[in-house]
């Protein structure tokens, strides 16, 4: 299983606006490079990534093939309640990653 | 572009050939790791572990520590318990080993390691296993202050390592100490040259798009004044690793370090 690296405040105040960092483990391969041999690298990508705050979702990102390996997505909405982050990232080959960070709000 | 570039090499060789003779190590108290060379956006990469994408790597190093996927079903954790073992570890390697006779670095080290104590195929040099590995052992050092070379039997490497530092090669003639010591408050095609400062192998360079160890920044640095690159480790590589640590001694280490 990929690594991936989470960055939610455990704490916020209500209303307030708070940024969410994520970074997933990921080779992004183009796919327009050739081996020695001149074969292709057949594409293998991230193509997309959203968090649901609370079963709501709150951002979506479609990724190509231009963004470097390794994405660190970062975004920013406001804390409105207590719960969960679920993070998902879906890609080439059946790459299918979930996430999750927990939030007090008061 | 190629023109430009033509010219700002040929004044580098101009530069250089002046020196070439008086060049000096860089006193104590101006050495600088490659870190204080970087914008302030990359430096936030580094300094943030959530944002740093290195600690990707060590997170697996630790799923690797803790693996007993090999013929002895001892994982490293087996014999070394808790990684807090390896602290201190990066910061005195290169080593001497006494069984080979000569210093080796910490990525044979784990290999010599799968090879004695787990019976396991050596990993390939730069595979994301043996980085990742190399990374986790040499995260548990971050902080703390560079000792290598300071062994005794490591003192005719050392000074083998120093000099091939010294000794131009390739079609543009170039010693590492040309760019290293002579120049490295300049540039070169817009990127700072820096002091060769190993802190923080094996680093995540965002050229790279992935982590490297120091004998890969070492090859391209050969490529670069187009000689042939030893081969991944090659003695003189590791010499050189061991010369390069031995001048950044009392430096803090910084793995996993972030470069652009």
């Amino acid at each position: 299983m990929p690594s991936a690296l989470i960055n939610v405040p455990a704490k916020a105040k209500r209303g307030e606006i708070i940024e969410i960092k994520t970074l997933m483990s990921h080779i992004m391969e183009t796919g327009y490079r050739r081996t020695a041999t001149g074969e292709i690298i057949p594409r293998d990508i991230i193509t997309s990534f959203a968090c649901r705050y609370n079963g709501v979702e709150i951002f979506r990102a479609d990724l190509f093939p231009a963004i470097a390996a390794n994405p660190f997505i970062t975004f920013t909405t406001v804390a409105t309640e207590s719960g969960k982050f679920e993070f998902e990232w879906i890609g080439d080959r059946g790459f299918s990653e979930t996430a999750s960070a927990s939030i007090i709000v008061e | 572009m190629k023109f430009a570039r033509t010219i700002a090499i040929a004044a580098l060789l101009t530069a250089a050939g002046i020196g070439s003779l008086a060049a000096t190590e860089i006193p104590q108290a101006e050495r600088r790791s490659g870190f204080s060379f970087m914008s302030p956006d990359t430096k936030a990469i580094q300094n943030d572990d959530t944002a740093n994408p290195g600690m990707l790597s060590v997170l697996d190093g630790e799923k690797l520590w803790n693996s007993n996927a090999n013929p002895t079903n001892k994982a490293c954790a087996g014999c070394h318990y808790d990684v807090g073992a390896m602290k201190g570890v990066a910061a005195r390697y290169p080593a001497f080993d006494k069984t080979l006779g000569r210093p080796i670095n910490l990525e044979q080290r784990i290999n010599l390691c799968r090879v004695q104590h787990q019976q396991a195929t050596p990993l390939p040099y730069e595979s994301r296993d043996l980085l990742a590995l190399t990374a986790y052992v040499a995260e548990q050092s971050r902080g703390m202050p560079i000792t290598a070379g300071s062994d005794p039997q490591l003192q005719p490497f050392v000074a083998k390592g120093f000099e091939l530092f010294m000794h131009r090669q390739g079609q543009l003639n170039l010693a590492c100490a040309n760019c290293h010591d002579d120049n490295w408050d300049k540039h070169l095609a817009g990127s700072a040259i820096t002091q060769a400062q190993p802190t923080g192998y094996p680093l995540y360079r965002l050229e790279w798009q992935s982590l490297g160890s120091l004998q890969r920044r070492l090859r391209n640095c050969m490529i670069g004044t187009r000689a042939q690159p030893y081969d991944y480790g090659a003695p003189e590589l590791v010499e050189l690793e061991l010369y390069l640590m031995s001048r950044a001694q009392g430096m803090p280490i910084e793995t996993p370090a972030v470069r652009p």
